[in-house]
């Protein structure tokens, strides 16, 4: 009986994973596409000489894009229990951007 | 692994234990002398200092040597004293307080303490090899770039070494608080020392890199000809400021914070009340640390940002009064009634509220950009410091000292010889400080080797030298009290004080695991809940098994060793580069040897654990 009850219990277990999984590898490859339509689209921005104060700020959009697609989707950060890896990075973030911030604003302007 | 045979140590195997040791315990004891021994180094510069200012026109010391004292004195007492020694505190209690056997990663915590170590003796050794750093603390360029003699290069390869260290301590102390905590310890049970620890452990992670740039931008500019702090090249001096008080800000609050904690252990446990307003007291910590990051450029208003910005951060300055008020307030509800017992650890925590308080105080004035062009770089400022990082650092690491010394020696300290340390140090301190807030405001400029006669400074600055040799005979009545309780050498039990939190709940001082079976915590003040709901004892969590231990290592030592001897041969250079070439040999060859030998550690039997008692405090 005992045994039983396991065993349907593991393949619910098993249905939930597979299906978890494949979302994931949905997850996975929609965001390479994307990640590989950002790089073509920064490119040909580049290639039609779109004007620098056009192009420059898209760049910078997409490759931010880029990075949180990374984290999220390629280092697990969407995943449950990585809160505090996502609290250091963006206090870390916020650090840098703060200093980077002041030092240009006061300093190098 | 029986107790017996450490009994009869010789000093030789005394000596390998410690320098091989990777228990946080003795870690713990091993920035403790550290720190002392530099806190003393750096009061001995504090007593030159005073003398040289007891009469005006003094020419005890000679004004390059004043400001190698003068420079040195800041320096050491910053990096070297009070860090290790708050360093000394979490290593002692922290992992006790979440119920952790060890840090996370034990062979990196001797790591840092070693790195410490090397950096604050690389620092000190330029006294006797012409000259110590001669530009104050700060070490502000251009004066940091054109100082002639190797003294500047002294203090910024000796940081830069005992900087690596402090931010892997950091490092450490956050991966164990988020990983190693027993079960029920959930944040919000976490005890206050603990949380304002961690909290501080951020900052370091996010502050001390920018140190560790500006100390490399320095060092090449000094020793390899880089031109970063120098105008005519494209460089800034400016970035110099800036970068060692993004630094340097979050560093005050580094060190405030853990104080912060121990205070708020003290308080409880000797008002027999648990402390008011704990979620508000680690809100607090949380905005205290946020804001820190945001007010850098206060100790910089006079260099010309310009209204906005001076306003800008003289208003995220003041609101740091915020949570700090809210700090004060919970511990005067805390007392507020209470049973309260007069212990020495709760006497130096009643009179760190009214001096903190009037440093915060002084420190809302000089927020206040307009009138901060006045106080900027006169005895107000050296005032504000010393009674926020005195009277808050400082007494809170003695009132932690104290009140931990049971658990980590086994025995207690004398408390009338506590009394009378509190007392010649608190006396001697408002005589030596509050003064200087008035020699300030009469126009008394810092650092400056000596003064003229006839200005009325004379009288105050009297005074103030008197205060310094209360405080430095207070300092002695503590280190007699030291070697008499421990030559003594009488045994307290594990919870002499009657205390709140999980470290009181195992032997003074712990076995080497900790805790025989992990605690199972049931809310925050964890041995109070089973003193007034259970039997006194804390619960475990687990059956009894196997402990699995880390190996010692001599690798941590021989680590920082090689940066040691490659910080001469960079310093020096010409013959002296076969030096850097040893050191960075024997620290990448350690690295290597650490990174390919499998070192798995040890396990402590079942059998060998149930020979030693219960593993609770009785």
């Amino acid at each position: 009986m005992a045994d039983h009850t396991n065993s349907v219990e593991n393949s619910e277990k098993h249905e939930f994973y597979k299906k978890k999984h494949r979302e994931q590898m949905k997850h996975q490859v929609v965001t390479f596409v994307m990640m590989i339509a950002f790089t073509l689209i920064a490119f040909g921005l580049v290639i039609a000489e779109v004007s620098a104060m056009f192009t420059i700020p898209i760049i910078l959009v997409l490759a931010a894009v880029q990075v949180l697609f990374q984290l999220y989707y390629f280092m697990h950060m969407n995943e449950e229990g990585h809160q505090w890896p996502a609290v250091m990075i963006y206090s870390g973030i916020f650090a840098a951007v703060l200093t980077i911030l002041a030092l240009t604003t006061i300093t190098w302007w | 692994m029986s107790t017996t045979a450490n009994q009869k140590a010789g000093i030789g195997s005394v000596l390998w234990d410690y320098l091989t040791t990777v228990d946080h315990k003795k870690i713990a004891i091993l920035y403790l002398i550290g720190g002392m021994f530099f806190f003393l180094v750096g009061g001995l510069q504090a007593m030159l200092i005073r003398i040289q200012l007891i009469v005006p026109e003094n020419e005890f010391l000679s004004a390059q040597f004043y400001n190698e004292v003068l420079t040195m004195h800041g320096t050491t007492m910053i990096f070297l004293a009070a860090m290790p020694l708050l360093f000394a505190l979490m290593n002692a209690v922290l992992p006790l307080q979440i119920g952790a056997r060890d840090v996370a990663f034990p062979f990196v915590n001797a790591l840092g303490f070693w790195l410490f170590f090397f950096g604050g003796i690389f620092l000190n050794i330029s006294w006797f090899t012409g000259g110590a750093p001669d530009a104050g603390w700060t070490a502000y360029a251009p004066l940091s770039v054109f100082s002639e003699g190797h003294g500047v290069d002294y203090y910024s390869i000796g940081l830069q070494i005992a900087g690596f260290g402090t931010l892997m301590a950091g490092i450490n102390f956050l991966v164990t608080v988020i990983n190693m905590r027993a079960p029920g310890m959930t944040y919000m049970r976490m005890p206050l020392f603990t949380w304002t620890s961690f909290i501080a452990s951020v900052l370091i992670l996010f502050a001390f890199p920018a140190l560790t740039v500006g100390l490399f931008l320095l060092t090449f500019d000094r020793l390899f000809g880089a031109n970063f702090f120098n105008p005519d090249m494209g460089g800034n001096a400016i970035i110099w400021e800036h970068l060692f008080w993004i630094f340097g800000h979050p560093e005050v609050y580094i060190l405030i914070l853990p104080a912060f904690g121990v205070f708020s252990e003290v308080i409880p446990a000797f008002a027999k009340k648990r402390l008011f307003g704990y979620s508000s007291m680690v809100f607090a910590t949380i905005l205290i640390a946020f804001l820190g990051f945001m007010v850098w450029a206060h100790h910089m208003f006079t260099v010309g940002l310009g209204p906005i910005a001076n306003s800008i951060f003289a208003v995220a300055t003041m609101a740091i009064a915020v949570p700090t008020g809210i700090k004060i307030f919970n511990w005067l509800f805390t007392l507020w009634g209470g049973q309260i017992r007069m212990t020495s650890p709760m006497v130096f925590a009643l009179g760190f509220i009214p001096t903190f308080t009037i440093g915060g105080m002084t420190g809302v004035m000089l927020a206040s950009a307009a009138a901060d062009f006045q106080y900027h770089d006169s005895y107000f400022v050296v005032a504000h410091f010393h009674y926020v990082i005195v009277g808050g650092v400082v007494l809170g690491i003695f009132a932690g000292l104290i009140y931990w010394w049971p658990k980590m020696f086994g025995t207690l300290l004398n408390e009338k010889l506590n009394h009378w340390f509190f007392w010649l140090f608190f006396i001697g301190f408002h005589l030596t400080f509050f003064l200087q807030h008035f020699l300030g405001l009469m126009g008394m400029p810092r650092r400056y080797w000596t003064y003229l006669e006839g200005q009325n400074l004379d009288l105050f600055n009297l005074i103030s030298t008197i205060g310094a040799f209360f405080m430095a005979v207070g300092t002695l009545v503590f280190l007699y009290n030291v070697v008499k309780t421990q030559m003594k050498g009488e045994k307290v039990s594990g919870d002499p004080w009657d205390a709140r939190t999980l470290e009181w709940s195992i032997p003074s001082p712990p076995p080497f695991y900790n805790f025989k079976q992990e605690p199972l915590v049931r809310g925050l003040d964890p041995l109070w809940i089973e003193k007034m709901q259970g039997n006194g004892k804390i619960q475990p969590a687990e059956p009894l098994g196997d402990i699995h231990m880390p190996n010692r290592s001599l690798t941590p030592f021989m680590i920082s060793l090689g940066l040691f001897i490659a910080g001469f041969g960079i310093m020096y250079q010409g013959g002296m580069w076969v030096l850097a070439g040893i050191g960075f040999a024997t620290t990448l060859g350690s690295m290597l040897y650490r990174s390919l030998k499998d070192d798995i550690g040890y396990h402590v039997h079942k059998e060998e654990l149930e020979e030693e008692g219960d593993g609770s405090n009785g």
